[in-house]
């Protein structure tokens, strides 16, 4: 069996590099169990034969846990159940040796075999660096390997380091932590109290370990399996020597400037110049701002405009691929399932692909040059007035294209809670494909000589009024999700900025494909179901006595215009077909309760068929009403025909009153399966995406049921 | 500000040096600011502030963190020794 090898290393130090470097892109990418930190590994061939499992750990400064998700490192390195790791590598960045070493020695405490590895060697040198690693390597008793991940500089050396680790194996007791008295006391206590209550027999390193872990995380937390006995003791101990966080911190720091003092020499302040000049750009008043408006303006433009000609090209080989099924397969249920269930559903989760795609390689980009940093550093006092992270600016921009890649985007937002609300509230940003159905009911629903002060056409300002909407929206969600469900205080913005990088061209298209693919895999296998239940509840029950009246009335069609005619027909067969479908009778059984917002049970079965993706709604009202599915938001027959529609009772349904109640609805409402798919995923599991749903709803049902009988109480139409 | 209050990073110039006198604030913070390097008689200072006046960006122990002033009250600053 192939045991596993560890790389731990704080953000920013290469780790990713330098894993992609030894790896290849054979990385395999998952979440760590119970958590959405995404874990990737690959089997890895060391010089002398035998083969390890290389685990990337999520970027730390310390082992120190207060959540579920920063406790994967510590989990990894000292597991409570199963194999101990075989060694562990520290990629540490050279030129801030500092505060990498506090890692590098919580790590060394543990007594596993262990290697630093001394990254950005390179950076250190140009930067007037000196470090002697014999001098860090005896002090420290491991091997410290300097390297340039960016090169195989070092690579060959790091792996014969780590099969010499494994095969020595051994502890040392000159990697323990020393304290004071009292604090060692303390430390003692809570070791046995870890070692009296686990079944499986510690070593000593092991249990004392954990002991400093248990102080350093234990008190405001939210970690689950901590047993009472434990948090009681940790308690106790804080409360017997006061700041005994601090001297077990300031213990490792001291030898850290020790050892420091003896091994690095030359410009140790770790002033770079070229980020110096480049920041007093970015992060300038005026020209930061100007900087952050242009890079946030081709990032929109990407999503928005770019990825138009590959969705474009996605759907098109989409309808070419169901004109091939209809030509290969008789008519029939079959033939329907395959074109419109399967295939349109491989279409609607391969439609994502560019946008996010792009997103991806956006934020890559942006993450691996250092300036995502700079856009939280720059944003952050704005997101802050809404309980928002400075980080979260980029996803919400984004839901402005689509949710689906802005969702995933969140990512790149470190605390739970923050992402989580981030995650909730964003699907309320006007995405792109609102517009077509926007397009549609200004068109049909506003009279297109009304001008609002004379001369902004009224649709233009409905419009842009929806924007603002979705923009106060998202904000009032998070501000109110932040202070009811995913209450807690603000976490604190320490966020470390790193020094302006040149992207390594492997890591980015390396990170596009995971991302891309981890969507497909797991969204996209939910959205294809989802398309399929759809398309049973648009397609069936067919009824035979309406097949066989078209029929008939085909067969009769003589003259001149006959395939006009046979398309007229096929549009009414449609029409009918889908008043009994499953669809057409929910829409009918939900028209007492949308009848307050305006709606009829045709646009209901709307609503239901743009679950699937909200622009559906448009196909959906031209197969409705009988103008044929293939209609689009331009259709002058759809917009004849819809404006129109009367109620039974004579009213016209399109008035503009119930054409702003159905934008507001569109607005607000979470009807779109994809980013249900995408939230399940990105926040582990149904409850929440659940959750998003129920709530975006509610939201929607009520504000329009408030607009619209508010603008009947007020006399509108 | 009157002289009695104790001075924090917050109150600092830019550019102008300090030591970390003591770590304060609430536990997950303080324990964080600590693990980071933030450490009574470490050299800080404030080197650059975000275009709406927060957060600012600190140096110190050869790299740069950027703290939202709010947080960083929470580190009680002396003159350099």
């Amino acid at each position: 069996m192939t045991r596993h090898v560890l790389l731990a290393g704080n953000p920013n130090c290469g780790k990713t590099t330098l894993f992609n470097g030894l790896t290849g892109s054979r990385a395999r990418t998952g979440n760590y169990p119970g958590v959405t930190v995404e874990r990737r590994s690959a089997t890895l061939a060391l010089p002398g034969g035998s083969k390890i499992e290389l685990v990337d750990l999520p970027g730390t400064y310390s082992l120190t846990a207060r959540s579920a998700e920063e406790r994967v490192a510590v989990d990894a390195i000292l597991p409570p159940q199963g194999d101990p790791p075989l060694a562990v590598v520290v990629v540490a960045d050279a030129t801030t040796l500092s505060r990498q070493l506090y890692l590098a020695l919580s790590v060394l405490e543990t007594g596993l075999p262990v290697v630093v590895a001394l990254n950005l060697m390179d950076e250190a040198r140009s930067l007037g660096l000196v470090i002697a690693t014999d001098e860090l390597a005896s002090a420290l008793d491991v091997e410290v390997v300097p390297l340039v991940g960016r090169t195989s500089e070092g690579r060959a050396e790091l792996l014969a380091a780590i099969e010499r680790a494994i095969a020595k194996g051994t502890t040392s007791s000159r990697r323990g932590l020393e304290l004071p008295a009292e604090a060692e006391a303390q430390l003692g206590h809570v070791a046995q109290v870890l070692k009296d209550e686990d079944r499986t027999p510690r070593s000593e390193a092991w249990l004392r370990t954990r002991a400093a872990w248990a102080l350093l995380s234990i008190g405001d937390d939210e970690l689950s399996g901590v047993t009472p006995t434990l948090r009681a003791a940790v308690a106790a101990a804080h409360e017997r020597v006061p700041a005994l966080d601090e001297m077990i911190i300031a213990a490792r720091y001291a030898r850290i400037d020790a050892l420091l003092a003896r091994a690095v020499r030359g410009n140790t302040k770790g002033i770079r110049s070229a980020t110096e000049r480049i920041d007093r750009w970015l992060t300038h008043p005026l020209w930061g701002a100007v900087a952050f408006a242009v890079v946030m303006a081709a990032l929109f433009q990407a999503l928005f405009t770019w990825s138009e000609p590959l969705v474009g090209g996605i759907e098109a080989l989409v309808g070419l691929a169901q004109d091939l099924v209809h030509a290969l397969v008789p008519d029939g249920p079959l033939a329907s399932l395959l074109a419109d269930g399967i295939v349109a559903g491989v279409g609607n989760v391969i439609v994502f692909v560019p946008q996010i795609a792009l997103l991806s390689l956006f934020l890559a980009l942006l993450e691996d040059s250092g300036y995502l940093a700079r856009v939280a550093f720059v944003i952050d006092r704005l997101m802050r007035g809404v309980g928002l992270h400075g980080r979260a600016f980029v996803p919400l921009l984004s839901g402005f294209a689509c949710a689906v890649p802005a969702v995933m985007a969140t990512r790149t937002i470190e605390s739970r809670r923050d992402r989580l609300v981030t995650m909730l509230a964003l699907p309320l940003m006007s995405c792109s494909a609102r517009l077509p159905v926007y397009a549609l009911v200004t068109a049909v629903a506003f009279p297109r000589e009304a001008r609002v002060f004379g001369v902004l056409s009224l649709g233009a300002v409905a419009l842009f009024g929806m924007y603002v909407l979705s923009v106060v929206a998202t904000l009032g969600a998070a501000a109110v999700l932040r202070r009811t469900v995913l209450k807690g205080e603000t976490p604190a913005l320490i966020l470390e900025l790193p020094p302006y990088r040149l992207p390594v061209a492997r890591n980015i298209a390396l990170a596009v494909w995971q991302r891309t693919a981890a969507f497909v895999g797991n969204a996209g296998t939910v959205i294809l179901a989802i398309s399929i239940v759809l398309w049973g509840l648009l397609s069936f029950p067919r009824s035979g006595e309406i097949d066989a009246r078209y029929d008939a009335e085909a067969a009769a069609v003589v003259g001149e215009s006959r395939e006009a005619q046979l398309a007229e027909i096929e549009h009414h067969r449609s029409e009918d077909q889908l008043g009994v479908s499953l669809a057409g009778r929910l829409g009918r059984a939900f028209e007492p309760v949308i009848e307050p917002l305006g709606f009829d049970w045709k646009i209901g079965v709307g609503l239901i068929a743009s679950f699937a993706a909200r622009e559906v709604l448009v196909s959906t009202l031209g197969q409705v009403y009988g103008v044929g599915s293939d209609s689009d938001e331009t259709s002058t027959t759809l917009h004849d025909r819809l404006r129109a529609a009367r109620h039974p009772d004579g009213r016209l349904v399109f008035t503009p009153l119930t054409g702003l109640a159905l934008m507001i609805f569109f607005v607000l409402a979470a009807q779109c399966m994809s980013t249900l798919a995408v939230v399940r995923r990105e926040a582990g599991g149904w409850g929440w995406a659940l959750f998003m749903l129920v709530y975006m709803n509610t939201l929607a049902y009520v504000v329009t049921l408030i607009v619209y009988q508010g603008g009947r109480a007020l006399g509108w139409a | 500000m009157s002289a009695d209050l104790e001075r924090t990073v917050a109150d600092l110039g830019l550019g102008q040096p300090a030591r970390i006198a003591r770590v304060g604030g609430a536990t997950p913070l303080r324990r964080r600011l600590l693990e980071m390097g933030v450490l009574p008689g470490t050299m800080i200072e404030i080197v650059r502030v975000a275009p709406l006046g927060d957060p600012i960006e600190v140096r110190l122990r050869g790299y740069a963190l950027s703290l939202r002033r709010e947080d960083a009250r929470a580190i009680s600053v002396e003159p350099p020794a």
